[in-house]
């Protein structure tokens, strides 16, 4: 067992890791973040996505300790201070960009990272950024709308499908 | 997974020799490597990883104009650093997988793997482009060796790619909706002394160049060079999602695409 260290959500974090021990299981099992799904553990469906160092990242397909002293940030972390939903929360709620949500840390996680990059995405590179992330539930649409609106741009000009 | 010990080397030379060990393994982004282990279908007793290796990552230009693509550098990087200097290379690793994959993913390990439907073996091979390990380099046309294979010894490193700029190129890629991989992909490139065509996706023998339509264009940069030719199906990919002669049929239809793009 090798010690690593890194910053999850702001907290500076310390845990014991075999060489296999992947980051969504040092995230989940460790520390008891269980907001990270693990959708397929294949590296298909993005229900894992966090951030490492500001990308976006399959945390099943990392090893814990290439994380070693990064800035890790999961679903747990996007909340504002007073515990409120933040802009891409409430907008994945108020569109009903989920229905199970069981794949939405992912999509919340990709999304942040879209916007950070891309403050005004069009439909078509928000449903393109977004291929990685698979949603059984929701047919897409909604969450299309969810991440539009979370970008500040008018949904009325969204045609509907 | 099995167990195996996890090394993190700093420099490339502590990498290789880390390497020289029995049934060490290299790991460059996982994004292929970390599903093979997790089926058990590669069991290292060693793995190292080469992400810590700043050596090995980034992008410039030598003095003789040609591209150096560290081994080590991210697709994503490739992506928004050659959109420029070869944007033709950029929209390749722009396309790849999704945007988790290509944050991790390493042209260094798109090569070694040489999957018969990866993106970069058609973009390195369709361009004139060097392969550089840490003990040699190894010309583009001699280094796929067929599906999954290369020239690569084992334990050896590709640290760099080096890539001469061609004076117009583009990939034409009809993506396999659920793997994101390629059904069939064509990179033409046009260089001053001829055309390059290379096509993934399709041949049971990995990459290959499509050398009639490399003549055709070498005489006639133009989509209608290509009307008389034909690929033949005989060694081609037969699958769920598609069969030989549907393969072949694209190959021509992507290649024209390409000119016409480039
Ligand atoms: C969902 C998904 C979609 C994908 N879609 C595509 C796609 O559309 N097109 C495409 O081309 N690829 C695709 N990929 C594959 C992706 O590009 C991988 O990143 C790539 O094939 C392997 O690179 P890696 O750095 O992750 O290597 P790893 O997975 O770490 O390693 C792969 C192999 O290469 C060896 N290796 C790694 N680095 C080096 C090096 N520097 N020198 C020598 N050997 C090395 C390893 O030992 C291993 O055998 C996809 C992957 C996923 C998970
Ligand atoms: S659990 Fe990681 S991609 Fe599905
Ligand atoms: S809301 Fe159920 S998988 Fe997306």
């Amino acid at each position: 067992m090798t010690k690593v260290t890194m910053t999850v959500n702001g907290k500076t974090v310390s845990g014991e890791v075999e060489g296999r021990t992947l980051l969504v299981s040092f995230l989940r099992e460790t520390l008891h973040l269980t907001g990270t799904h693990v959708g397929c553990d294949t590296s298909q469906c993005g229900a894992c996505v966090v951030h490492v160092n500001g990308k976006a990242v399959k945390s099943c397909a990392l090893f814990a300790q290439e994380a070693a002293d990064a800035d890790v940030r999961t679903i747990e972390g996007m909340a504002n201070a007073d515990g409120s939903l933040s802009v891409i929360q409430q907008a994945f709620q108020d569109h009903h960009g989920l229905q199970c949500g069981f794949c939405t840390p992912g999509m919340v996680m990709s999304t942040a990272a879209l916007l950070a990059e891309n403050p005004k995405p069009t439909e078509t590179e928000v449903r393109h950024y977004l291929e990685g992330n698979l949603c059984r539930c929701t047919g897409y649409h909604n969450i299309v709308k969810a991440v539009l609106a979370a970008s500040g741009q008018d949904m009325d000009q969204i045609a509907a499908e | 997974m099995y167990s195996f010990d996890f090394l993190r080397p700093t420099t490339l030379a502590e990498a290789a020799e880390a390497l020289a060990r029995d049934e060490a393994l290299a790991l460059g982004g996982g994004q292929t490597l970390i599903p093979t282990l997790k089926q058990r279908l590669a069991s290292p007793s060693v793995l190292v990883s080469l992400g810590a290796i700043a050596e090995m990552k980034g992008i410039c230009r030598n003095d003789a104009g040609q591209i150096c693509i560290g081994g080590g550098t991210t697709h994503a990087t490739v992506a928004a650093e050659l959109a420029e200097s070869y944007p033709a290379m950029a929209a390749l690793a722009g396309q790849i997988g999704d945007p988790a994959v290509r944050n991790r993913g390493t042209i260094g390990g798109s090569l070694a793997n040489n999957d018969p439907a990866a993106c970069y073996p058609a973009g390195v091979l369709g361009s004139k482009s060097l392969i550089v390990t840490n003990t040699r380099e190894i010309a583009v046309d001699d280094f796929f060796q067929g599906m999954f294979t290369t020239d690569l010894e084992s334990g050896e490193i590709i640290t760099e790619v080096r890539v001469a700029v061609p004076d117009r190129a583009n990939y034409q890629k009809f993506v396999q909706p659920a793997s994101r991989f390629a059904m069939v992909g064509v990179f033409v490139a046009q260089y001053s002394d001829g055309v390059r065509v290379a096509v993934t996706g399709a041949s049971q023998d990995g990459v290959f160049r499509w050398t009639e339509a490399e003549a055709a264009l070498s005489a006639h940069f133009d989509a209608s060079a290509l009307d008389g030719l034909s690929v033949a199906a005989d060694d081609l990919i037969a699958d769920l999602h598609g069969s030989a002669e549907y393969r072949a049929h694209l190959i021509k239809v992507m290649t024209a695409r390409a000119v016409k793009a480039a």
